[in-house]
This record gives C-alpha cells, sequence and structure tokens, in this order.
C-alpha cells in the first residue's frame, strides 16, 4: 500500500517536472529549482536511481547478458566517427573519460540519455554537470537517433569485455 | 478614492514624459507616435517576416527581419566573401566561374522569390548578376548560392530575374544592346545601329529541382531593356519589358535617349514563344557560357561551359512579341495582382501610364497597331490604356501593390511615395522619403497574394539620417505601416551596399524548412575525413593533402612536418560535429587566401603555397567552447631537398623527434 502512494506521488511529481521542462519558459535555473521540492519528497532510493538514470526518454532499457555483436559493430561505426575525436577506448581521458569500465560506472539510462539528450543533461543532470567541470568542453550533441544510441551502449559493453 | 488619485498622477506623470517626443520637429514629424510599439521585437522574439535584399554593388544578398529591420544574413552570391570562404575555397571557386574566367565581384539588382500558382512558397530566391550577365539561385533550406548560370548575348543583365507565376521562367534582358556573341564584334561603335541587337532570354527553373536551363532568347532591335514583369492569373503566359534608348543612341544617352515622346513595353507571349520553339522555329547559336552548381552532399561546386542557345527571332514567328508605347524613358512596369493592369513608370514622365491587358488583346486581335519598330508592331497606345494617373509626383520608378486594390508607387525626384487606387486612378495618400526613394517593396508585393501590411523603401540618397561615418555613408531603407488609410513611417534602417529591389515573405514559409546540420552520415565530398581514423597527411608529387577533422576543440592531426618548399598543401577540413550553429573555422598564418567557416558535417578546403621554410601556426577561427583559444597546431616547412618525411599527429605527448634538415 505505502509503496503504491510513493509510486503515485512520485508519478505526478515527475509529470510536473516534464510538464514545466517542456514549457521551456526556465531554462537552466527554474527546471533545477523544480527538481528540488521532487526530490524532498521522494525517498531516498528512488532520488538515487532517477540520478542514475539521468534526464531523457530512456527511463528502462533490459540489456541482456551476452552481447549482440551486430549492434556493436553498428556501435563501433558510430563511435569512429562522432565519438572517437573525445572519447578514448582506455582509461585515458582525452578531451571527454576514456571509455574503458563506463558500463560499470554508468547505468544504460544514463549513458543513452546523455548521447540523445545532451543539452538538457549538461543543463540539469548533476552527474553530467560534474563531468562537464573538469573536462570543460561540453559534451556535443551528435545528433545520435535512439538506435544509434543503444548501438553505440553496446560497443561501450563489447569494450569493457562483454561476450 | 486615493486610488483613483494616484493613478490620475501616474497618468499624467507618463504623459508629461511622453509629450516631448511627440513634438513635431524637422523631419521627424512624419514618423507616427506608436512607431515604437510597432516595429519593436523583443529578445527572443521572432520577426513576422524575412525581408531579401538585394546589395546593389556588394553583388550581395542580404536577410532582415521585418519590422525590426534587424540583419540577419549576408549570403554571397556574385562577390568573394573572406569571412566565409566563398571564392576562396577550393569547393567554392567554380561558383564564380564564367566564359571569362573567374569573376570575384558582380552588381546584384534584383530579387524573386520562387512562386506556385502566383504565391511565394519560399522555395529558391533569384537575383541577378547586372555586370558580367548571371543569374543565381539561392536554396532557401541553407540559405546558400545553389546555382549560377551565366547569360549569353547579354551585358548589363538588368531586366532580370523577375519570375513567372509557377516559376516556370526567370527572364533576362540585355540593359546594353550588343553585337551578338557569334557575329563578327569588333565593329565600329557608331555603326550601333546596323550592329547591335538585344535580346531577352527566358531561364527554365526545373520544378523539383529549381535547376536553371536557358530555354530560349528572342532577338530584338538595339534598345536597352531595363525592367521587367511576368503577367499573372489572366495574363499568364506573357512578360512585359520595359525599354528605353528607342533613339538607339550610343553615346551620351542622357540626352541622346531622351529625345523621343515615348519609349516602349515590350509585351512577349511566351506560351506563343515555346510552340514556335517546339516547332523548330528558333536558330541554334554557337556561344560560350558558364553555368555552376553547388552540389549539396559533395559541399563542392562544379563548373561547365555551355556552348549552344537557341535564338528566337520575331521575324518567323509573327504574333510572339508587340511594342506598347510608355511615355518618357520607362523604367519600372509592375503587374497589378489581378494580372489585369501593367503599370509603367517613365523616369521623365508627369503622369502614370495604366495598361489594361484585356485592351491589349483586343487591339492585338483587331489588329489596332500605330505601325511598326524595326519590324515589329506597335500597339495604339489610345487603344491599351486603361488610364494615367495625373500629377502624381515627378519622376516615377517603380510600382507594388496591396491586396486591397491600392497600389505604391515611388517617386525619386519628389522623394515620396504615392499610394493611388488601381482602378479609379485616384491619388489617396503620399508620404515624404528620405531620400530620394528607388525600389519599393510590399511583403508579397509582385505576387497574387500580397501579404500587406508594411511597406519599405530603399533610399538611394542617405544624407544625414544617421551618425556620420565620413564620406561614405550606408544606404538607408525605410519601413511604412501601410495598414490604414494613411502610410505611416516607423522606422529607418541601414543596408549592406546599394540595395535595389527586395522581397520579404512571411517567416513561417520559410523558417520550418531551414536546415540545420549537414548529416556526416551524408557527406560526398571526396576529401571529407570521416572519423579520425582517417585523419592523414599525403603527399602526391608536390601536392600535400592534409585530411584534418575538427571537433570542440582540437584539430585532428594538429602537428604535421614534411611539407617542403614548393609544394601546394591543401588543407581538407571536416567539421565531424552534429549540432546546430557549431561552426569551426580554419586560418594558417601567411595564406595569400582567406579563412574556412566549415558548418558541422561539412567538408571545406583551403589552398596553401607557404613562401619560406618555418613553421606555421593554423587555428579555429570560430568562437567554439570554453577551450576555443587551444584550438590550434603547427605545420612545419622545410628547404625544397629536405629529407623530413611526412609525419602527423594529435595528442602524441612524446613524438619521436623527427629528423633535423639536411643541408
Amino acid at each position: 500500500m505505502k509503496l503504491k502512494q510513493i509510486t503515485i506521488l512520485t508519478l505526478l511529481l515527475s509529470g510536473t517536472i516534464i510538464t514545466l521542462i517542456a514549457c521551456g519558459s526556465g531554462g537552466e535555473k527554474k527546471t533545477t529549482e523544480t527538481t528540488q521540492p521532487a526530490a524532498t519528497t521522494t525517498d531516498n532510493a528512488q532520488k538515487e536511481k532517477d540520478n542514475k538514470r539521468g534526464i531523457g526518454k530512456f527511463t528502462k532499457v533490459d540489456i541482456p547478458a551476452t552481447l549482440d555483436k551486430a549492434m556493436a559493430d553498428a556501435g563501433n561505426k558510430i563511435y569512429d566517427t562522432k565519438c572517437m575525436s573525445c572519447h578514448r577506448l582506455t582509461d585515458e581521458k582525452l578531451v571527454g573519460p576514456g571509455w574503458k569500465g563506463v558500463t560499470s560506472r554508468r547505468t544504460p539510462e544514463w549513458i543513452m540519455n546523455f548521447a540523445t539528450n545532451t543539452d538538457e543533461m549538461l543543463a540539469n543532470d548533476p552527474q553530467a554537470q560534474a563531468l562537464l567541470e573538469t573536462c570543460l568542453v561540453r559534451m556535443p550533441n551528435q545528433s545520435l537517433t535512439d538506435d544509434d544510441a543503444r548501438h553505440v551502449y553496446e560497443f561501450m559493453r563489447k569494450n569493457d569485455g562483454v561476450k | 478614492m486615493k486610488h483613483a488619485f494616484s493613478k490620475l498622477l501616474l497618468a499624467i506623470i507618463i504623459i508629461s514624459f511622453l509629450a516631448p517626443a511627440c513634438k513635431p520637429k524637422g523631419v521627424e514629424s512624419a514618423v507616427s507616435g506608436d512607431a515604437a510599439q510597432k516595429t519593436y521585437v523583443a529578445p527572443g522574439k521572432y520577426d513576422e517576416f524575412y525581408d531579401f535584399v538585394s546589395g546593389g554593388f556588394s553583388g550581395q544578398m542580404s536577410v532582415y527581419g521585418i519590422p525590426s529591420g534587424r540583419l540577419f544574413r549576408v549570403i554571397p552570391v556574385f562577390s568573394v566573401d573572406p569571412e566565409k570562404g566563398y571564392g576562396y575555397s577550393e569547393e567554392t571557386k567554380a561558383m564564380l566561374n564564367t566564359s571569362h574566367g573567374f569573376v570575384p565581384w558582380d552588381d546584384l539588382h534584383h530579387i524573386a522569390l520562387s512562386e506556385t500558382d502566383g504565391v511565394q512558397d519560399g522555395r529558391w530566391v533569384f537575383g541577378n548578376g547586372n555586370n558580367t550577365p548571371r543569374i543565381a539561385r539561392v536554396d532557401l533550406k541553407t540559405f546558400r548560392t545553389a546555382e549560377i548560370i551565366e547569360i549569353p548575348n547579354s551585358a548589363g543583365n538588368h531586366s532580370s530575374p523577375f519570375i513567372t507565376e509557377n516559376s516556370e521562367y526567370v527572364v533576362a534582358g540585355t540593359r546594353f544592346s550588343i553585337p551578338m556573341d557569334n557575329s563578327n564584334d569588333d565593329v565600329p561603335i557608331n555603326t550601333y545601329k546596323q550592329n547591335f541587337r538585344g535580346t531577352v532570354s527566358f531561364i527554365a527553373v526545373d520544378k523539383n529541382t529549381g535547376g536553371m536551363k536557358i530555354n530560349f532568347q528572342i532577338l530584338l532591335p538595339g534598345v536597352n531593356f531595363d525592367l521587367a514583369r511576368a503577367g499573372k492569373g489572366k495574363s499568364h503566359g506573357w512578360m512585359f519589358f520595359s525599354c528605353y534608348n528607342s533613339e538607339r543612341a550610343n553615346t551620351l544617352l542622357e540626352v541622346n535617349a531622351s529625345q523621343k515622346d515615348k519609349d516602349f513595353i515590350l509585351c512577349v507571349n511566351w506560351k506563343k514563344a515555346e510552340e514556335y520553339l517546339a516547332a523548330g522555329k528558333g536558330q541554334k547559336q554557337s556561344v560560350k557560357y558558364a553555368h555552376n552548381l553547388y552540389d549539396e552532399k559533395k559541399h563542392m561546386a562544379s563548373s561547365t561551359i555551355e556552348n549552344e542557345v537557341t535564338v528566337l527571332d520575331p521575324k518567323d514567328c509573327p504574333d510572339m512579341v508587340y511594342f506598347m508605347p510608355c511615355p518618357k524613358s520607362p523604367h519600372g512596369c509592375d503587374t497589378d495582382p489581378t494580372g489585369e493592369y501593367i503599370v509603367g513608370s517613365g523616369k521623365l514622365a508627369a503622369v502614370i501610364p495604366v495598361f489594361s491587358f484585356t485592351k491589349i488583346q483586343q487591339a492585338i486581335a483587331s489588329k489596332n497597331f500605330d505601325g511598326d519598330y524595326e519590324g515589329i508592331p506597335v500597339l495604339k497606345y489610345d487603344a491599351v490604356l486603361h488610364g494615367e494617373v495625373q500629377k502624381p509626383g515627378l519622376g516615377p520608378l517603380h510600382t507594388e501593390f496591396d491586396a486591397n486594390g491600392n497600389a505604391y508607387t515611388s517617386f525619386f525626384v519628389s522623394s515620396e511615395v504615392v499610394k493611388w487606387n488601381i482602378k479609379d486612378l485616384k491619388v489617396l495618400d503620399r508620404v515624404p522619403t528620405y531620400y530620394s526613394v528607388g525600389h519599393l517593396s510590399v511583403p508579397g508585393g509582385p505576387t497574387k497574394k500580397p501579404w500587406g501590411k508594411y511597406l519599405i523603401a530603399y533610399n538611394k540618397i542617405t544624407k544625414d539620417r544617421y551618425l556620420p561615418t565620413g564620406p561614405e555613408l550606408a544606404q538607408s531603407a525605410q519601413l511604412y505601416d501601410i495598414s490604414g488609410d494613411k502610410m505611416k513611417l516607423i522606422l529607418d534602417f541601414p543596408t549592406i551596399g546599394e540595395p535595389h529591389y527586395a522581397e520579404a515573405i512571411p517567416a513561417d514559409l520559410i523558417m520550418k524548412n531551414s536546415q540545420k546540420i549537414y548529416k556526416i552520415e551524408e557527406n560526398a565530398n571526396p576529401y571529407a575525413t570521416i572519423g579520425d581514423k582517417n585523419a592523414r597527411v599525403e603527399r602526391k608529387g608536390n601536392e600535400v593533402h592534409v585530411y584534418m577533422t575538427a571537433i570542440r576543440s582540437h584539430f585532428t592531426p594538429d602537428n604535421i612536418e614534411g611539407v617542403k618548399m614548393g609544394d601546394v598543401v591543401y588543407f581538407h577540413v571536416t567539421n565531424l560535429e552534429q549540432d546546430w550553429d557549431v561552426p569551426h573555422g580554419f586560418a594558417v598564418k601567411g595564406a595569400n587566401n582567406a579563412e574556412l567557416l566549415i558548418m558541422p558535417g561539412e567538408t571545406q578546403t583551403l589552398s596553401w603555397k607557404p613562401e619560406k621554410p618555418g613553421v606555421y601556426p593554423m587555428y579555429c577561427t570560430d568562437f567554439c567552447s570554453a577551450l576555443h583559444q587551444e584550438m590550434q597546431g603547427y605545420i612545419r616547412v622545410s628547404a625544397a631537398g629536405s629529407n623530413v618525411p611526412i609525419t602527423f599527429s594529435t595528442g602524441k605527448t612524446n613524438p619521436e623527434p623527427a629528423p633535423a634538415p639536411s643541408k
């Protein structure tokens, strides 16, 4: 019963947030403000989970245990064109962080939201903002489609040794 | 009660502040009190109209917002533009190729927006090159010049590029008559009457691609063709060209071409011309003209020299062209939205003649001619005249229309705009311009569907309108509110070059189609570097090709060695960004060239011939990120006989030492 109430409350609140963001009136500051009251009424576990998912359309991505090789290859091609200039496959930081181990540091939702909803993530997601503070160059929106983002994630998994 | 009192007090204070501003004072008296409200577009808000304005002797086309008068973009068309690398990059040089070779400048006078069924459709905007006769097509998805076609048998392409109601044709008429291209054209100038001829050209526009092709030219007597307008609605299928110098003078035209009481408007039945063309009545002439196309996928222009044009001679094609007398050196020749009325504007005339298309047809049917001019029938003036606007002003030039049956004519000599009714020819209103107005523009004014609301006057003289800037001043445009009975001056704004004609179009017809990036996956430039894996430097004889990428905020490669004196280096820079409004620039020290400005997903090439050995810096010129100032690199140039090999890298922190140059 309690759980159900919380879920409804969360849904309501997140609905409000989405509406506020969709209005586009606030820009960075306002949307940040509106997330705060929501956070106070959501329990901590939920908050942490939301943060780990980032901001964007990906709220739950099912990832199978084994690698989808075709997807990973497609992701590799996108990496070569759109990502490689700034991200190494090792743990070396170039312009952005190296990708080694990224799939254990971040959730698939967070990575895919960042890749497809870059500007909003940089404006409102605390983890993306923390990265910007260390890298100082805004990650470019490279116009990845939803499928592109999933393929790149699969390529990251391959890079992290998933078979 | 107290509340009401404080309100009253407030009102008094406001009024006392506003009052001095309303006080008439010199030329400011022409400005209406609510001008600021009507032209103010708040920060972050959009203008109602795009205004495409010819640049005149700048050779370019500029884009303003109306009603704010804010400048958004200068589109390079006929002149090089080092800011954008236009005419300097290897990809764009071919756009300015002509039968005379590379021509880096022209004089762009008139604008024609594409139309469907007589209504602006927002697909393309055309402009004419006056000096080296050409027509350009600008694609309104990218706001870039997509095509330029040169016009043979022409000099001073002034009556151009006026467009038909379904964009079937844009036209080009010679201002200068000349000996034809394929004749012996080394003739004494005083043999003008025997040897000099005029032409008008009909350039077909492909309805899907916008691609241009000279369908036919019409050979005409050696007069000066000035301006033109297409018929519309009932007069669709006809084109009207004003012309002067029916005296056919070849010197001191100011006096010698102003002798006759009347010159002409040429009426062309182009549907009839198409029939003659299909029947093989045209004569193929051997000529040379350039046709340049910009490939949006390759990001690269190509230039082809065409060798042939088909010419129709009225002596073989009866009932195709007629001359209509028009008083005193006609300039503007404008058709009203219904297509029934053709307004002529004699620069030296004291009246504005308005011709009736119905009467023209009747006069032709009953052969009501006043003899002929060089074999072409001349229609009887009284037979084709709808009426004359009496005492309109001095020096009428151009007429635009609103949707309510009103015409607006500019008067150069008396510096005013006069509003009059097309049917009863009565003058309704007049307002001063500052100073000496040339063209006018009402949004949609030349079409079947004028959007109205505003009128913009493009003035030829600026004098004291702005803060002085030495002897050379910006040209001045003025915006009038024409939504009421009286025209109201609401804004002055300075312009680029010397605007002639301009056309404004509702913003929503264009902005929804505006392209944001070039998709990197679709980049078909043969020198593109799709991803850093492909970044490299290759030597081909004495050419060094650098395949380089740019992304916030570094180039790959950014350290290059192995270039030798005598080499030509080609920097092929691909911008890997895929986000709107993230161009990168590229410049090299000492390059006898310009910069590159590369849009997201685009590839552009700069050629560079080093003049002495040394290390040359290169950098991004367009502020791209917080670390833009770090977006730089070096290229080393060694002596001609040096054994320094080609090497290249980015981010290599411990490079192997390259050998010192051998002496």
